[in-house]
């Protein structure tokens, strides 16, 4: 088992090498000339030539991503060509409304998708079964912007439930920011749901079809024993590792979401950056998400010790 | 009691192999519903010039922001333009995406798994590579892509394309390294018959089943991601009336005139959940078991 | 009683027609080649079947006077692993993966009999020992897929005998296991049998196995019942045609249990009889005798009618058109 653990650790080392390598490559993998990229349309060849030399885009490659992991280490993620702000310090300006969005989101569409799935397998092929799989294909289907622009049509233009759009920090109040949050998080969180009850309603079937459930029931076993205990039990693997893989939809969804419902956080960041071709902030963006699903997974890959006693011994 | 059930089992088998066509409508009918819809909009679109009742790109300032009517099916934008005339061709492009990126990502990571699965060496970098890849949120690297290209349709699709091949990369590459372990290719190898042959006769036709469904995954996703990217402004420029841009272009009205978004997105939306029917029904069909290896 | 499954393609009669009676502390065995009912008829019993194909369309099952058809769920759980136990063929598979073995014992007492936790998982350990599996305090925290086959068929044994249950219904609790380890389960088997006084059912589609445990038999054909004898009167005259061919099939070197001496001796001859032609198919009904085409005794009357069964000598039924007859036939 500790052997288990030690390597799942270390293997993330690479995957996370291979990001830097992708999200350092990217910048230089544009057909063009990455100074005039960032000097943008309009500038002149001085100007271009002047921003190649402040970014050390006139070094060799290999020397510009020493310079740039050796930054990454010390947590300097570069400085915002927009803004002239370091860029550590925008995205902790912007950290709390994606995480309170992020996390209120998986939390509450786990609580809801993986009933839903084990109850859509426990009556399989029922209306409930049938309801449950359109509406999951449904929610996988229509695009996340689309989902919020029905929602805020719906929920805050026809009845002024929730507001349009805004985010309310906490400290202004956890009635404010729940309600500022309803609305996104839905938004976000339709397409993850539907997945996580998709998936947990195949792995209940595969698993209800074993031996070891005839076994349980023949004990005598009611169905809240049965379903938990033994079903759940063992659906359980692949379930979680499906929430990691959501939590990548999610990660993506943030950006959208935020867009759609103005709510300042580093996914309107990451899209502002875009349009103004800020690249330490793109990059920046790309390296904070991809390290957090990363070490997510690893979280994931080290539940199994937990869930799965085969894993243990 | 496993044998009584064996023979029932294989009772419904037979139905699977050899259906007369009203019991596959019965067996599957999400599935026969996804692909008639899909033919829907596919002839829609295809039929564009014949049933737009506008010139898309018409601009008519009196006529701005129009709710739906008789004149105008879908109402009209911002420049007085024809919902529905535009919706339908921007239908072609967003399809046009859709199936190019599904096919060159199941091409490409075709070739790559292949390659992949046979040599270690290769296996090694290449899963790195896609492993790294697929720990980027899919729409952040699309994203980032775009960011450093000039954009049109065809960076587009290069921009999604490389965001879908690792998915496919990771089944080849799984379904080879199985089939690598049974006992007849084994025995071919021993036989002495060339690569070559051993992949195109044995390992590739095991392939085809869980790819195809994958193509069909991809394209829905494809079309999804490529209306993220226009919404935000990172995806096909401005001209291009695609369905992303046609909401991008909504979405300052969009408590005055919500039709703008939701028309293309309805229909968008639609789509897309014709083309997942109809991989499910696919995947349902097909051997489940290899399928799901993902 | 009959169990059919009612499904896209037709309805498979597994069960059609199937009647006998246990008496306390007696163990019956049921034997027929695969595909022949003798599971769903067991499993029928405790409603184990996936009712939505399956539907026990006919006949009852009584136990200590209650009728088991069309008893509600809840009074069906209080019996099930409390009153009537199963246990089943592949223990590989048969066990929870992810929880403890002991757990997997204790959870039939901590619901039958309200015992707590603790005094469960003390109940378990003595079940253990019930069992004959060593070190019985260590296992308890043991997972199935640390354990070999032989042991995960006792903890089997062990689960489904803790609350002392009247009937233990054994379906194929040897053919998924080595040799060896099937004569020490059957000898388990036996010894329980005798020191807690249950009716055992054993189901088994070998007859070396029915032979050396059991008391009475039941052969089974096409989901009917077409012989029942006490088992030292069907090995040494069998009056089905059925039954002889199972008996021809027996290989050779297994005839060194006591029972099997009484089998006529084959000629000597390496083949092993083979019955010819194959199982019906459950889903077409059939007129006159299901194993008519296959028998050498067949006449019009067996093809038109189906045999009544009869009681042929004193305890000892048959279905069959010329059941005196039986005996002679010769396979092979």
């Amino acid at each position: 088992m500790y052997g288990y653990i030690l390597r799942r650790i270390l293997a993330t080392l690479p995957v996370l090498g291979i990001v830097a390598i992708v999200v350092f490559a990217i910048l230089h993998m544009s057909p063009g000339d990455p100074a005039a990229l960032i000097a943008g349309d309009h500038a002149t060849p001085q100007q271009i030539a002047d921003i190649r030399s402040k970014l050390g885009l006139d070094r060799p490659l290999y020397e510009q991503f020493a310079v740039w992991l050796a930054s990454l280490a010390s947590g300097d993620l570069g400085v915002s060509i927009f803004s002239n702000q370091p860029v550590t310090r925008l995205l902790a300006q912007r950290m709390e409304p994606t995480i309170s969005l992020a996390i209120s989101t998986t939390i509450v569409m786990v609580l809801l998708a993986v009933p839903i799935g084990v109850i859509a397998a426990w009556r399989a092929d029922s209306w409930i079964d049938h309801a449950v799989m359109t509406l999951a294909v449904l929610g996988f289907s229509l695009p996340i912007f689309v989902v919020a622009y029905l929602l805020v049509y719906a929920l805050a233009m026809t009845w002024d439930v929730f507001p349009v759009q805004g985010y309310a920090p906490l400290r202004d109040g956890i009635g404010a920011w729940a309600n500022h949050l309803v609305l996104p998080s839905l938004t976000l969180g339709l397409s993850f749901m539907a997945l996580i009850a998709r998936i947990t309603r195949a792995s209940m079937l595969e698993v209800l079809s074993q031996d070891y459930i005839r076994t349980a029931r023949s004990k005598g076993l009611g169905p809240r024993q049965l379903l938990i205990d033994h079903a759940l039990a063992n659906a359980a693997v692949p379930i979680v590792t499906i929430i990691g893989v959501g939590v990548a939809l999610l990660l993506g969804g943030v950006v959208v979401t935020e867009s759609v419902f103005a709510i300042p956080g580093i996914g309107r960041l990451v899209v502002d950056a875009i349009l103004t071709r800020d690249y330490p902030v793109i990059q920046g963006v790309l390296l904070i998400f991809s390290a957090v699903y990363v070490l997510l997974n690893l979280i994931i890959d080290l539940l199994y010790v937990v869930l799965d006693p085969r894993i243990r011994y | 009691m496993t044998d009584a059930l064996h023979q029932v089992g294989l009772a419904g088998d037979a139905g699977i192999l050899s259906p007369p066509r009203r019991a596959l409508v019965r067996r599957y009918p999400m599935v026969v519903l996804g692909a008639v819809l899909f033919a829907a909009v596919l002839l829609i679109t295809l039929a564009a010039p014949w049933l737009a009742s506008h010139d898309p790109q018409e601009i008519d300032p009196i006529a701005r922001l129009r709710p739906p009517s008789a004149e105008h099916l879908l109402g009209t934008d911002a420049l007085g333009r024809d919902v529905w005339s535009r919706t339908i061709y921007g239908g072609r492009i967003s399809l046009m995406v859709g199936l190019v990126v599904g096919l060159l990502a199941s091409a490409l990571g075709l070739a790559i798994g292949l390659v992949s699965g046979y040599s270690r060496i290769a296996d090694a970098i290449v899963m790195r590579v896609m492993d790294g890849l697929m720990s980027i949120p899919a729409i952040l690297l699309a994203i980032a892509l775009m960011s450093v290209a000039r954009a049109s349709i065809f960076t587009v699709i290069i921009a999604i394309t490389v965001v879908e091949i690792p998915r496919v990369v990771r089944l080849v590459r799984s379904v080879v390294l199985s089939l690598r372990e049974q006992t007849y290719v084994e025995a071919a190898i021993v036989a002495g018959t060339r690569p070559a042959r051993i992949v195109f006769k044995h390992i590739l036709p095991n392939t085809l089943a869980p790819l195809i469904v994958q193509t069909t995954y991809i394209c829905a996703a494809a079309m999804l991601v490529e209306a993220i990217l226009s919404f935000l402004g990172a995806g096909t420029p401005p001209e291009v009336p695609s369905w992303g841009n046609i909401m991008a272009e909504g979405r300052t009205f969009f408590q005055i005139a919500p039709w703008l978004i939701l028309s293309p997105g309805l229909l968008l939306g639609a789509t897309v959940l014709a083309v997942n029917l109809v991989g499910d029904g696919l995947r349902g069909a097909l051997d489940p078991r290899i399928a799901r290896r993902m | 009683m009959k169990t059919w499954f009612f499904t896209r393609d037709g309805i498979v009669r597994a069960v059609d027609g199937l009647s006998y009676h246990l008496r306390r502390g007696e163990t019956l065995g049921i034997v027929g080649e695969s595909g022949c009912g003798k599971s769903v008829g067991a499993l029928s019993i405790l409603g184990l079947l996936p009712m939505p194909p399956g539907r026990i369309v006919g006949g009852s099952i009584r136990f200590r006077g209650r009728e088991l058809i069309g008893l509600d769920e809840t009074a069906m759980r209080a019996i099930r692993g409390n009153e009537i136990s199963v246990i089943f063929q592949e223990p590989m598979t048969s066990l929870n993966p992810v929880m403890a073995v002991g757990r997997q014992i204790a959870e039939p007492l901590m619901l039958h009999q309200g015992l707590s936790r603790r005094a469960a998982h003390d109940r378990a350990a003595e079940m253990l020992d019930l069992v004959r599996i060593p070190d019985a305090r260590r296992r308890l925290t043991e997972y199935p897929h640390q354990l070999s086959g032989g042991t995960r068929q006792r903890i089997m044994i062990a689960i489904a005998l803790a609350c002392r249950p009247d009937i233990l219904i054994a379906d194929e609790p040897t053919t998924a296991l080595d040799v060896t380890i099937q004569a020490q389960i059957l000898r388990l088997l036996r010894q329980l049998q005798r020191e807690l006084a249950t009716s055992v059912i054993l189901i088994s589609h070998n007859l070396a196995v029915i032979a050396e445990s059991v008391q009475r038999v039941i052969v089974m054909y096409a989901g009917r019942k077409v012989e029942e004898a006490p088992v030292s009167q069907l090995f040494r005259r069998p009056r089905h045609p059925y039954t002889v061919g199972l008996l021809g099939s027996v290989p050779r070197i297994v005839r060194g249990s006591p029972q099997l001496q009484t089998l006529p001796q084959p000629q000597p001859k390496t083949r092993l009889a083979e019955i010819p032609g194959m199982l019906p198919s459950l889903s077409e009904p059939v007129a006159g005798c299901a194993f008519a085409p296959r028998c050498s005794l067949a006449s019009e009357t067996c093809r038109s009618a189906p045999p009544p069964l009869k009681e042929q000598a004193p305890h000892h039924f048959a279905a069959c058109w010329h059941s005196e007859r039986a005996a002679e036939v010769a396979y092979g």
